[in-house]
């Protein structure tokens, strides 16, 4: 069981007050990804769960149980952190079993955790090494594998992939998902990269400025974004956010449109504008539109098989169906 | 082609380093082990002849040879156990933020600034001194008879005041390692359900590792030759109670003018010193790697 619930919980550091009071309801087995800009608390936040931080204000609830005041290990909570955290002068072998060892678990049942760890880490050839010999993404793994053996209520992973190349990243990132799968145990997961976001989530925590934007699956950020903001974040390239007259026309201080709703075309139409750079992906290609008038740039998400080059004049054309509308605060209009 | 000229240039360029270096070393050997063959006596300096073994023999059949190693290996392992030991419990206090930190750590490290014989007569007579030392005063304040801890302790009177000095220099090498402990490994053993008295053992131990070989391996280099605190305090007694080889050396040839048996006994030193040099390379060594 893993049903974490926070209420009001805040956190201040001397008079600054780093997260306002929040209420969030994390369900058994389910994949929470905490996601926002870099110092927006979102680390802090799964550090008060951790409980290597304390609360200033609110309640922490673990299956129900207060455990605001519980010391970090009597949280049943296991962590993967950033940097990965292993002990440099245990082997993998002795890391893993580490946790196990604390809690004084019998030795044959340690070793009968750590081979299955190991087997479902691929790590079995790798036991008897030290964490320097092994490359960044074996070493996450043996900090997965140590967070594992613990058989937590949830597991916490603090930004694991952000030390690991572009490659690996994807690598990991679906091997984590295919964990969770297996596992079904609770996971909370710290990343300020939306992509990660959007790809492994059941349920999204978009933070700003310590307060919660918007809780909610991945298409639901997607399709209604509850305000600017999270409009702004979530989505690669980033949502074209216009104001002044352009969403004035539309009866809102702010629209926003994505760069897959935008219609390119280069007879006429809504907006005129000069291609500053294009972007050939192959499967699409990125139109980075200037001199439109609205914006400093327009992105747009265009087919792989445009042929547009620099300076060359193009017409964009919305999708008016798939604007999205906000208010002088921000806030969505529907 | 040209690495062999740069390698021989290089070569050319140390040699004058390591030359005066070679003097600097093995003229002072050779003439020890050279006055260590002759019977040469200051009192009697005309009368200079060859000894052969005989100022070995002598040296090492005077009752007090066995006592003075035996407290040169008493000297060095009492003061490398406060030290280090010491050393890690003060590093682990001074590296938590306190009030006035800055000047905490500046008086912890004084000591090393205060010159051995300083040192020595501030303990012996501020500190030790039986009628207006601090620690006669305590102990009159708790209605005890003061110790004249010269009289009664000469060794550990030697050993306290040299842990004294060396405290700073053990505190400072154990606190840089100790600042370079990685945070999140501590948070990680945290949540991994270690007790703080294991995260010492587990964790921060093995990670000083590394820095207690280095205090070791100096602290036995400089502690082997101990001589100005005994000097100034108890000038190697009782007896030859706070004797150590250096001072037993230092005795033959100052009080006895006896050069042949003081060289025998540096050649000695020299020998045993580099016996005790091997086996710490090699006990600890590994850790240096």
């Amino acid at each position: 069981m893993g049903r974490i619930t926070l209420e009001g919980v805040a956190k201040r550091f001397g008079d600054v007050e780093v997260i306002p009071p929040l209420n969030l309801d994390i369900e058994d087995g389910e994949f929470v990804v905490f996601v926002g800009p870099s110092g927006c608390g979102k680390s802090t936040l799964l550090r008060l769960i951790a409980g290597l931080e304390d609360v200033s204000d609110g309640r922490i609830l673990i299956d129900g149980k207060d455990a605001t005041d519980e010391s970090p290990a009597k949280r049943g909570l296991a962590m993967v952190f950033q940097s990965y955290a292993l002990y440099p002068h245990m082997s993998v072998r002795k890391n893993i079993a580490f946790p196990m060892k604390m809690a004084k678990v019998p030795l044959d049942e340690q070793n009968r955790r750590i081979d299955a760890a190991a087997k479902a880490l691929n790590l079995t050839d790798y036991l008897e090494r030290r964490p320097g010999q092994l490359s960044g993404g074996q070493r996450q793994r043996v900090a997965i594998g140590r967070a594992i053996v613990r058989e937590p209520s949830a597991f916490l992973f603090d930004e694991p992939l952000s030390n690991l190349d572009a490659a690996l990243r994807v690598g990991m990132r679906l091997e984590i998902s295919e964990l969770h799968n297996r596992l079904e145990t609770t996971m909370i997961y710290v990343t300020h990269d939306q992509v990660e976001a959007m790809t492994m989530a059941d349920k999204i925590v978009v933070l700003h400025a310590g307060r919660i934007e918007q809780v909610g699956s991945p298409l639901e950020l997607y399709l209604r974004p509850k305000n600017a903001f999270v409009a702004g974040f979530i989505g690669s390239p980033k949502m074209n956010l216009f104001s002044g007259e352009t969403a004035a026309e539309y009866g809102a201080a702010t629209i926003g449109v994505r760069p897959e709703h935008i219609g390119v075309s280069t007879e006429g139409g809504k907006w005129k504008g000069r291609v500053g750079v294009s972007e050939h992906l192959g499967s699409d290609t990125f139109l980075y539109v200037e001199d439109t008038g609205l914006a400093e740039t327009i992105t747009v998400r265009s087919d792989g098989e445009v042929r547009l080059r620099h300076g060359d004049t193009v017409w964009l054309t919305p999708n008016e169906d798939k604007i999205h509308k906000f208010d002088q605060g921000g806030d969505r209009i529907d | 082609m040209a690495t062999r000229q740069t390698a021989s240039l290089a070569r050319l360029m140390r040699a004058p380093a390591i030359i005066l270096l070679l003097i600097w070393m093995l003229i002072p050997l050779g003439m020890t082990l050279y006055y260590s063959f002759l019977n040469y006596n200051l009192l009697n300096p005309a009368n200079t002849s060859w000894a052969g073994w005989f100022n070995y023999q002598y040296f090492y059949t005077d009752p007090a040879f066995f006592e003075a190693i035996w407290n040169t290996i008493v000297l060095v392992m009492g003061v490398l156990l406060i030290t280090v030991c010491g050393g890690i419990a003060i590093a682990m206090l001074i590296d938590k933020p306190i009030f006035g930190q800055g000047i905490v750590r500046i008086l912890v490290i004084s000591p090393f600034f205060v010159m051995p014989p300083v040192a020595a007569l501030i303990w012996k007579n501020m500190i030790m001194h039986p009628s207006y030392g601090v620690f006669a005063d305590i102990a009159k304040f708790f209605g005890a008879s003061p110790v004249d801890w010269f009289a009664t302790y000469p060794l550990l009177s030697i050993i306290i005041i040299v842990a004294w000095q060396w405290l700073p220099f053990a505190t400072l090498i154990l606190l840089t390692s100790l600042q370079s402990l990685d945070g999140e490994q501590m948070e990680a053993a945290e949540m991994d359900g270690a007790p703080a008295i294991s995260r010492f053992i587990y964790l921060t131990l093995p990670h000083m590792a590394r820095a207690i070989t280095v205090v070791v391996l100096i602290q036995t280099i400089f502690l082997l030759g101990i001589y100005a605190e005994i000097l100034v305090t108890t000038n190697g007694g009782p007896g030859y109670a706070s004797t150590n080889l250096t001072f037993l050396i230092y005795r033959a040839a100052r009080l006895n003018f006896d050069i042949g048996g003081a060289a025998a006994g540096g050649i000695i030193a020299v020998i045993l010193a580099n016996f005790v040099a091997i086996f710490l390379m090699r006990a600890v060594g590994k850790n240096l790697d």
